[in-house]
């Protein structure tokens, strides 16, 4: 078997037929795979059986609540950011149900089929959402509880990164530690420089698959190994870019993207629970939970007990929840959170302050979903510096 | 090296008892009505394996479901020692716990748990209790009141203190004798007086003042609405009690009670996995804050 | 919560007053579940579905339609005292209807230039809800309702629950099956940030923005959402026209309208 031997750390130059094997191994494998295709206006994550579906030459531009693609003969496959999906819509989808249950003269049954997902490949991640999944993992399967869903799913999953070379006005990754470069947590990466990709190999997983596709006599030889000068080369794109991030400086033609200034940010908002600012956003803020469903890391779920109307068969139904509505504070005799300022400040607080409590780590990982999607374009980042600027004494 | 085959995965684990979803099936033993709209019902596993398995300490919950109805979040009352059969007091309020407080005995309903963090009670060990409880609250008191019987040498002085609406929505009326002639100094204080009743008629922040604390050998732990814990806690402290050693018992809405979900959070903290109970001082600050 | 679990079936009325029937026809078009309604219930007065009529008292009462004629509002009075659980079903019954756009006219006006002999026709001045007449103890919002929520209404009763039937936005609804947003990515107003979820996000899906049928979500933050599509280019016309339909004399649909239309300006408005 020629060139076995690759391994994680392993770089190789692919082009775009080579995309295409990569796809068809992965389908062939028993992979759903899934990436990046323009649908209603937007790039979503939708199946994937042709590189021909991904949204080569389309870029899009994003700003607080609007998104709109266009063409760009320059742009390449993945010169797009970011778009209303992402990887919590796969590995925890917004309605599962956890249990099934039937019900005979000796009583109910815990009747769940014990069916393993099917496995996942997922092109196109970038470096904000390898962010999530692992902010997701240590919610899911970092605690004392695991959910065996969400590990299920997760098991089966295999991760074709991208190093971005452009940022969106909503981008923030590099003030959060989370981007432009991808990684870790990816089984492989790619750059895309001169029309052909640099791929970077991550796990096992990912080293296999490359191995197999030089197997087939694709066009990935020991000879495209990529030597030190031009993994340095490849390297300096999403450097370069993070460098342009970091000083808010865009190239011409390219928008300046935000920034957040995460000093001392949990004693900040802490600090900050009854500043005037929060009843100043509810002004503006719908409570219509769009931040928090495209959110890659929020993760509140409510669980719904369901019967047919014979009463002999039920299932445990789990959809996502959001902590802008009123449901998700519900209790006996009143609401914990009656008003939208102290919804809002929950979102925020929890996502930039009580999140590095619970799980060590922001919950923000700079992708700007929130912003893009919010139907009236709040802007967190701004938020935030509203408060740095004149914290209540 | 080759890449995994699907196939050679373990299968999903929704069925493992180690699952936080997993539920164990139960029995209604019997009933006991407390009042008008709260019953206690203790319940046994169906299961020899549970009932030869379960455990839980004195604090703890357990969510209680009825399957095509709703699961809710019920604390256990009862004695720690005898895990085999579990009771629970349940006041009807929502859809859930109506249902709940409708079954009878030899009705099926399913259990997980038990969730939560205990009233520190090993940590109190030698020294003088104060155990406050507002309506229904007294249930998630009620073991911690059995362990303490059953290890009544461990402890300094006990005062269980009970308030209610009515003298007769006090809680576990047959159970007061017991705890008397266990050295328990009990205290009922109700918020409207009836025909008969001899006691105070006020709130429960109101029997600290009858109490001689000596507030530096003293605990407090206190379960009820908020603004009574709130009230107790305030007057403890004015008592001189550290707010360290005083614990309360927090309720919101949950739906998992493992820490998946998210809806039990007040501030930083989870109230499924790091309460329900919490020490005034780490969570008072958080119960300042109006809508948190 | 009132509960109506009883020993025997409870008992089901079907009531309708100033409406097109489109929400009975939604529970003649549960199909497969009607049968499993019917098996739960005993269904003693749906005129639109069979001529027999049992008389009351009923168990749930299930009322479509607005109170739009002087006849109406002694009978949805001894409705009222005939049904344990009285339910609107629909946006006439829990709103008024569109043919609430009435109310801010003249109806003898409308009776002149609508009918050859007015006088033959009687008419309030203004089509309401029937909350506005009666106690209601629950409302299934729509135009029409939904039948997923009509078997989940049934179901609950039946065993005592109360229905489990959101008041959040339809943008939940959007997002949970990842539809993308018309409004940010096509600049088209859209009523779903407002407006109560129930439709499965039915329009969005299929490209168009939500006209509200589902009438106000909880909280709905009109100004702010209506200010923000008037800097993207909308104008006060088109939008004051999006929530003058279904739900138009919803409280909250109407106070914006009456404030696109030329009402004082508040501060976010500034």
């Amino acid at each position: 078997m020629p060139d076995s031997s690759s391994i994680p750390g392993d770089w190789r130059w692919l082009d775009a037929d080579g995309l295409q094997i990569l796809i068809d191994l992965l389908r062939g494998r028993g992979f759903r795979v899934v990436g990046p295709r323009i649908a209603d206006g937007a790039i979503v994550i939708g199946d994937i059986d042709s590189a021909a579906q991904l949204p080569t030459g389309w870029l899009d531009d994003q700003d607080g609540g609007s998104y709109r693609l266009r063409q760009d003969k320059a742009a390449g496959t993945f010169d797009h950011v970011v778009g209303p999906h992402s990887l919590k819509n796969f590995l925890f989808p917004a309605r599962e149900t956890l249990q099934h249950w039937t019900r005979d003269d000796r009583g109910w049954h815990d009747t769940t089929p014990a069916e393993p997902p099917r496995p996942l490949a997922v092109i196109g991640v970038r470096g904000c959402d390898l962010a999530a999944l692992a902010i997701q993992d240590r919610v899911f399967l970092g605690g004392d509880h695991v959910d065996p869903a969400y590990k299920a799913r997760r098991e089966r999953l295999f991760l074709l990164a991208v190093n971005c070379r452009r940022a969106a006005a909503t981008c923030f990754c590099h003030s959060m530690g989370c981007g432009p470069a991808a990684g870790p947590g990816f089984d492989l990466a790619l750059t895309e420089t001169d029309g052909r990709f640099a791929v970077e190999t991550g796990s096992e997983a990912g080293a296999a698959l490359l191995a197999e596709l030089a197997a087939r006599g694709s066009p990935v030889t020991p000879a495209e190994i990529l030597d030190e000068a031009a993994i340095e080369q490849v390297r300096d794109i999403p450097r370069r870019l993070g460098r342009e991030m970091h000083a808010r400086r865009a190239e011409p033609g390219r928008p300046v993207p935000r920034s957040l200034d995460t000093d001392g940010i949990r004693d900040l908002l802490f600090s900050n629970l009854e500043h005037p600012r929060w009843q100043q956003v509810a002004d503006r803020c719908l409570s219509c939970a769009n931040c928090t469903l495209v959110c890659p890391t929020c993760f509140c779920s409510s669980v719904s007990d369901v019967a047919d109307l014979s009463g002999d068969h039920a299932s445990r139904e789990r959809q996502w929840a959001s902590c802008f509505t009123l449901e998700h504070s519900q209790m006996h005799g009143g609401n914990a959170r009656p008003t939208v300022a102290s919804r809002y400040r929950q979102w925020l607080t929890h996502k930039l302050a009580g999140w590095i409590d619970q799980f060590g780590s922001s919950g923000c990982t700079g992708c700007g979903r929130c912003i893009t999607w919010c139907p009236v374009g709040i802007d967190l980042t701004a938020e935030v510096a509203a408060i740095r600027e004149a914290p209540t004494p | 090296m080759t890449l995994p085959a699907p196939l050679s995965y373990p299968p999903p684990e929704s069925l493992d008892p180690g699952s936080p979803w997993h539920a164990r099936p139960a029995r209604i033993d019997r009933v006991r009505d407390e009042s008008a709209d709260v019953r206690t019902m203790v319940l046994v596993f169906e299961q020899a394996r549970d009932r030869r398995d379960y455990r839980f300490l004195p604090g703890q919950f357990n969510m209680l479901l009825l399957p095509g109805i709703g699961e809710a979040a019920i604390s256990i009352a009862s004695d720690p020692e005898h895990c085999s059969a579990v009771a629970h007091t349940v006041r009807a309020v929502g859809s859930v716990t109506h249902a709940l407080a409708r079954l009878e005995v030899g009705d099926q309903l399913f259990v997980r748990g038990p969730f939560g963090r205990p009233w520190p009670l090993e940590e109190l060990r030698e020294r003088d209790l104060i155990i406050a409880a507002g309506g229904v609250g007294l249930a998630s008191v009620q073991a911690a009141i059995c362990h303490c019987m059953t290890h009544r040498g461990d402890y300094g002085r006990i005062a269980v203190l009970h308030g209610a609406k009515t003298p007769a929505d006090l809680l576990c009326r047959s159970d007061y004798g017991r705890w008397r002639d266990h050295g328990i100094d009990l205290h009922l204080i109700v918020d409207h007086a009836a025909p008969g009743w001899q006691g105070p008629v006020g709130f429960v922040p109101q029997l600290l003042d009858r109490l001689e604390i000596v507030p530096s050998e003293t605990s407090l732990i206190c379960c009820g609405p908020e603004p009574m814990m709130e009230a107790v806690a305030r007057r403890s402290i004015a008592a001189g009690i550290d707010p360290d050693q005083i614990f309360v018992s927090i309720e919101r809405l949950m739906a998992c009670a493992s820490g998946l979900c998210g809806l039990c959070q007040l501030g930083p903290f989870f109230i499924c996995k790091d309460g329900p109970v919490l020490s005034y001082d780490r969570i008072g600050p958080w119960l300042a804050v109006p809508h948190l | 919560m009132t509960t109506v679990a009883t020993a025997k079936k409870p008992r089901l009325a079907v009531f309708k007053f100033a409406s097109c029937d489109g929400c009975q026809l939604q529970l003649l078009d549960a199909e497969g579940q009607l049968r499993a309604i019917a098996d739960q219930v005993e269904i003693d007065h749906f005129l639109e579905a069979r001529s027999r009529s049992l008389p009351g008292p009923y168990d749930i009462g299930l009322v479509e339609g607005s109170i739009s004629t002087p006849a109406d509002i002694p009978r949805i009075l001894e409705i009222r005292r005939q049904c344990r659980f009285l339910v609107t079903i629909g946006a006439c019954a829990t709103s008024g209807g569109i043919q609430a756009l009435r109310n801010w006219g003249q109806v003898d006006e409308f009776l002149g230039a609508v009918y050859a002999t007015p006088a033959y026709v009687q008419s309030l001045e203004k089509s309401t809800a029937i909350a506005d007449h009666v106690p209601v103890d629950f409302e299934l919002r729509g135009c029409p309702i939904d039948t997923r929520q009509l078997v989940e209404l049934v179901s609950a009763v039946v065993v005592g629950r109360r229905p489990r039937v959101p008041t959040y936005s339809v943008c939940v609804e959007c997002k949970m099956r990842g539809t993308v947003c018309v409004a940010v990515a096509r600049g088209i107003a859209c009523l779903g940030p407002v407006t109560q979820a129930g439709c499965d996000a039915l329009c969005p899906a299929h490209d168009r923005e939500c006209f509200g049928c589902f009438g106000p979500s909880q909280q709905p933050n009109l100004v702010s959402l209506n200010g923000f599509y008037e800097r993207q280019g909308a104008s006060r016309e088109r939008l004051g026209r999006l929530v003058q339909s279904f739900n138009a004399w919803s409280p909250e649909f109407h106070a914006e309208h009456d404030r696109l239309a030329g009402g004082p300006d508040t501060e976010a408005d500034r």
